[in-house]
C-alpha cells in the first residue's frame, strides 16, 4: 500500500526506534513560541471580528462567524405558535450524544417529563467516536488536585476555576457510574482499572474501553435512554430555541430532516447538548468528527442572547490519519503514543516528545511539515510525518496492539497498511471546540433562564486547549449535573409562551449593521454534495 | 486524479473516482446524505452497504465510510432495520442462566446458517457470540461482540430473526455491571470526595496566583 519512497523512509525509521530516544519535554517558553509560530489559532488570518451580539467586539473562527452573521434558516416563514406544540415536557434535550444521554437519565431519575431530539440518530455524536479513553484521578498514586493541576496547565490557565473543579471532583464518581451502567472498562483481575497517561497527564488516570471508550460509553447510555422508556425524537433539529415575553426559554422550534417539516416543542427547562464543530472545517482542516458537528447549539444560543467563551480557541488532535486518501482526517487515538509510539520526520528525527499537549504537538507536526519541509509526500492535500506504531508490541510484547487498539488495526488493515508491522502517516485533524456556550457552574446560562448547556457545545471547562480523555469525562458530568439542576428547575417552572422574538430582533440587529451573508444558519449537516 | 469507474447506486449508473469510499463516492455523485451516514470513521453504524459486482454471483456487505469503491459495484444501503428491543431495568436482572432465554428467546432459534457472521461489515464472528449467548456464557459473549457497531446487517440477513447487535449489548453489559470485580480504588476515592477530603487541596490551587501554580505545573513530577 505505501509508495518506495514511503518504504524508504520507514526503514530510517526502524533504525531510529532500535535507540530508543525520545526527545526531552519542552520547556514553558519552548511550547509558548512553538504555539505562537506554528499553531493556527495564533494566525489572525483565522478569525473575523462578531459584529453583534453578546461577543460583538471579540474574534470567531471565519466559517462561524459567518453562521452567527446570518439570519435564522425560519426566518420570513411563518409559524402558528400559539396551536397545541407538537411536544411538551418538562425538560427538553437536544443533541442526543453523550451529554444529551446522561442529562436524560439524571433528569428522568429526577422525577421529570424528558424528551430528547436529536438531527440524525440517537448516538450520532462525537462521544462514539472517542477513542482513547476517560480521566479520573481514582488511583492512590494520584488526587483530583493533581488532575485540576494537569488541566489547569495543559489549558494554559484559562479554565474557569469552578467548572474545573467540578470535572475533577466528579471523575471517580462519574466513572462509577458509568460501570454501574454495565460499561466494560478495562480491568485487571482484581478489579483495578487499568489506566494509561495521556498529553499531558503527570499521572496514570486514563481509563479505557480498549480504543473503543466512546462508543462503549455512548451505546451503553443510549440503551439505558431506552430502556428508561424516555421519547427520543431522531431526525429531528432544533433549528431555533424558542423563548417567552420575560425572555425565558420556553422550548424549541424543531425540523424534521428527512421532511423538511417543522413542528414545536414546550418546555419549562431546555438542554443544549448539541456537541461540536469539526463539520465547520476551520482553516480548512479535515475533521475526525460526526457529520453532525456543525456548531448549530453556538448558532441558536448566541441569538438568543448567551454569551460564548473561548469561541477562537480550537483543537487540532495531532494525529489524523493522513494516508491513504480514504482514511483522511480519521481520528488515530492519542492512546497509540500514550502505549509508547514517537513521532518521526522524514528523515528519522524525533522531532518531539508524543506526550506533550495536543496543541503543542499538532503545532510541532504542521512546523515539521510546513517550514521545515521534512514531511513525508502523501500525494493527497498535506504531507504527514510518521507515529511508530510497531514500537507498542516492541516494548509491550506481541499482540498488545491488538488487545487494546482493535479499532485502529481494523481501520488500517481495511486498507493493507499492518500497524503492528509498519507506521502510519499523520497530520493534524480537526477535533475539537474548546470554546462553547459560557456556563455558571450549575451548567445553566446566565442570560437566559431555563437554558442549560453540557458537553461540547460548553465553553470553559478546559480553557483553550483540552488534554486527552477530558471530553468524554466532561460529556458525563455536566450532562448529569444539567439533567438534575434542569429537571429541578423546571418543577418550579410553568410552561411559558412560545416566541421567536429574539429571532425577529437578531434580524433586525443585523439589517442595521447592513450585514448581509447570503446565507442561513444553523448548518445542520455539512454540504458535500459536488454539485455540476 | 484516480481512474473513473462506473458504479451502481440504486441500480443507476454514475461515473466516480476509484480511490472514494462508497460514501464520498455517493457524494461525489451528487447526493446530500441524510440517512445512511454517520461518524463517517467506522464508529456508528449508520451507513451499513450491501453490494454486488456485476459478474460476482456473491452478496458483499460493509460500512459505506470504510469501503472504497470498484468498478461495476452495485450498492444499496441499509440506514435501518428494525431490531426487536426488549426493555429492561439492568439492576432488576442478574447474570444467571436463564436471562437470555428470557429477553432473547428467539436465540435459540438459530439454524447456525451462519449467515451472520458472513455479512458482518465488522468480520466479527456473530454465530459464535450469538452461539455463547445460548450457553450464557456471557463473558466470552462480551468479548467476541465487542467490535459490533450495530449495522443491523446481520439481523436483516438472519432467518431466525434474531437481533444481534442487542444480545451482544445486554451480554457486555451484564458483564460490565455483574461479572468483573468492582474497582476498589475507585470507591475508596468516590467516598473520600463524598466526604469531602479533597475540597481543601483543590481549593487550596484555586487560591494561587497564575505565576504560583505555573510554577508547580511547570516543576511537577511526571509519575506512574
Amino acid at each position: 500500500m505505501y509508495t518506495q519512497p514511503m518504504l524508504e523512509s520507514i526503514k530510517v525509521i526502524e533504525a531510529a526506534r532500535a535507540s530508543k530516544r525520545q526527545p526531552l519535554r519542552l520547556s514553558a517558553e519552548e511550547k509558548k513560541k512553538l504555539l505562537t509560530d506554528f499553531h493556527p489559532d495564533y494566525r489572525e488570518s483565522s478569525f473575523h471580528t462578531l459584529q453583534i451580539g453578546p461577543n460583538a467586539g471579540e474574534k470567531a473562527p471565519i466559517e462561524l462567524a459567518e453562521m452567527l452573521h446570518s439570519n435564522s434558516l425560519t426566518y420570513g416563514k411563518s409559524f402558528d405558535l400559539t396551536a397545541p406544540p407538537d411536544y411538551d415536557t418538562d425538560v427538553l434535550i437536544i443533541g442526543g450524544g453523550g451529554a444529551g444521554a446522561s442529562a436524560a437519565i439524571e433528569a428522568h431519575h429526577a422525577g421529570a417529563r424528558v424528551t430528547v431530539v436529536t438531527k440524525l440518530r440517537m448516538g450520532d455524536a462525537n462521544s462514539m467516536m472517542a477513542e482513547g479513553g476517560i480521566q479520573a484521578a481514582d488511583k492512590e498514586n494520584d488526587s483530583p488536585g493533581q488532575h485540576y493541576l494537569d488541566a489547569y496547565g495543559g489549558g494554559h490557565y484559562t479554565a474557569k476555576p469552578e467548572l474545573l473543579k467540578r470535572l475533577v471532583l466528579d471523575g471517580p464518581g462519574a466513572i462509577d457510574w458509568l460501570s454501574d451502567l454495565g460499561v466494560l472498562f478495562d480491568k485487571e483481575s482484581s478489579g483495578t482499572y487499568i489506566t494509561n497517561h495521556g498529553g499531558g497527564t503527570s499521572r496514570k488516570r486514563m481509563h479505557a474501553c480498549a480504543d473503543y471508550t466512546g462508543a462503549e460509553i455512548m451505546r451503553v447510555l443510549r440503551d439505558e435512554v431506552r430502556c428508561l422508556g424516555i421519547p427520543i425524537v431522531e431526525y429531528t433539529a432544533a433549528v431555533e430555541l424558542l423563548t417567552d415575553e420575560n425572555g425565558c426559554v420556553s422550548g424549541a422550534l424543531l425540523m424534521n430532516m428527512l421532511t423538511e417539516k417543522f413542528e414545536t416543542a414546550r418546555a419549562k427547562t431546555v438542554i443544549l447538548a448539541t456537541g461540536g464543530a469539526g463539520r465547520m472545517h476551520y482553516n480548512g482542516f479535515p475533521t475526525s468528527n460526526h457529520y453532525g458537528a456543525t456548531a448549530d447549539g453556538l448558532v441558536l444560543a448566541y441569538r438568543a442572547g448567551a454569551k460564548l467563551l473561548y469561541q477562537d480557541a480550537l483543537q487540532y488532535h495531532p494525529t489524523g490519519a493522513a494516508y491513504p486518501s480514504q482514511l483522511f482526517g480519521a481520528l488515530v487515538t492519542e492512546k497509540v503514543r500514550a502505549l509508547g509510539a514517537g513521532l518521526y520526520n522524514a528523515e528519522g528525527e524525533a522531532f518531539v516528545h508524543p506526550l506533550e499537549t495536543r496543541d503543542v504537538v499538532s503545532a510541532a507536526i504542521m512546523r515539521e511539515c510546513g517550514e521545515r519541509k521534512k514531511g513525508i509526500e502523501t500525494g493527497g492535500q498535506a504531507s504527514a510525518v510518521w507515529l511508530d506504531s510497531p514500537n507498542i508490541d516492541f516494548l509491550h510484547g506481541e499482540g498488545h496492539i491488538e488487545k487494546h487498539l482493535p479499532g485502529m488495526l481494523r481501520m488500517f488493515i481495511n486498507y493493507g497498511i499492518d500497524m503492528r508491522k509498519t507506521p502510519i502517516l499523520v497530520y493534524p485533524t480537526l477535533h475539537y471546540q474548546n470554546g462553547g456556550i459560557e456556563i455558571e457552574p450549575d451548567c445553566s446560562t446566565k442570560k437566559i433562564p431555563n437554558l442549560y448547556v453540557a458537553g461540547e457545545a460548553v465553553g470553559g471547562i478546559h480553557g483553550r486547549n483540552r488534554l486527552m480523555g477530558n471530553s468524554l469525562l466532561d460529556i458525563i458530568v455536566f450532562g448529569r449535573l444539567a439533567g438534575k439542576n434542569a429537571a429541578g428547575k423546571a418543577r418550579g417552572t410553568a410552561a411559558g409562551k412560545l416566541s421567536l422574538r429574539h429571532v425577529e430582533d437578531y434580524a433586525k440587529a443585523l439589517a442595521q449593521k447592513g450585514i448581509d451573508t447570503g446565507k442561513v444558519s444553523p448548518l445542520l449537516l455539512p454540504d458535500y454534495a459536488r454539485k455540476g | 486524479m484516480a481512474d473513473l469507474i462506473s458504479v451502481f447506486f440504486d441500480g443507476k449508473p454514475y461515473t466516480v473516482p476509484s480511490d472514494l469510499t462508497i460514501m464520498t463516492a455517493m457524494e461525489y455523485a451528487g447526493f446530500r446524505l441524510v440517512r445512511g451516514c454517520g461518524c463517517r470513521h467506522g464508529f456508528c453504524g449508520a451507513c451499513g452497504t450491501i453490494y454486488r459486482i456485476k459478474g460476482d454471483n456473491k452478496v458483499y456487505f460493509a460500512l459505506a465510510c470504510q469501503q472504497q469503491v470498484s468498478a461495476d459495484m452495485y450498492v444499496a444501503t441499509l440506514p435501518f432495520f428494525p431490531l426487536n428491543r426488549r426493555d429492561y431495568k439492568l439492576e432488576e436482572l442478574t447474570a444467571e442462566h436463564t436471562v437470555m432465554m428470557r429477553l432473547h428467546p428467539e436465540i435459540f432459534a438459530c439454524i447456525a446458517c451462519n449467515s451472520c457472521t458472513r455479512s458482518c461489515a465488522r468480520g466479527l464472528n456473530v454465530m459464535q457470540y450469538i452461539a455463547y449467548a445460548k450457553r450464557n456464557d456471557l463473558a466470552a459473549c462480551a468479548k467476541e461482540s465487542f467490535d459490533c457497531v450495530a449495522c443491523g446487517i446481520c439481523s436483516a440477513r438472519c432467518p431466525a430473526d434474531i437481533s444481534h447487535p442487542l444480545v451482544g449489548l445486554l451480554a457486555r453489559r451484564l458483564k460490565g455491571k455483574y461479572l468483573t470485580p468492582a474497582a476498589a480504588h475507585n470507591k475508596k476515592r468516590v467516598e473520600e470526595i463524598n466526604n469531602g477530603k479533597h475540597d481543601e487541596p483543590v481549593n487550596g490551587l484555586m487560591q494561587l496566583t497564575q505565576a504560583e501554580i505555573a510554577a508547580l505545573y511547570d516543576t511537577r513530577e511526571i509519575g506512574g
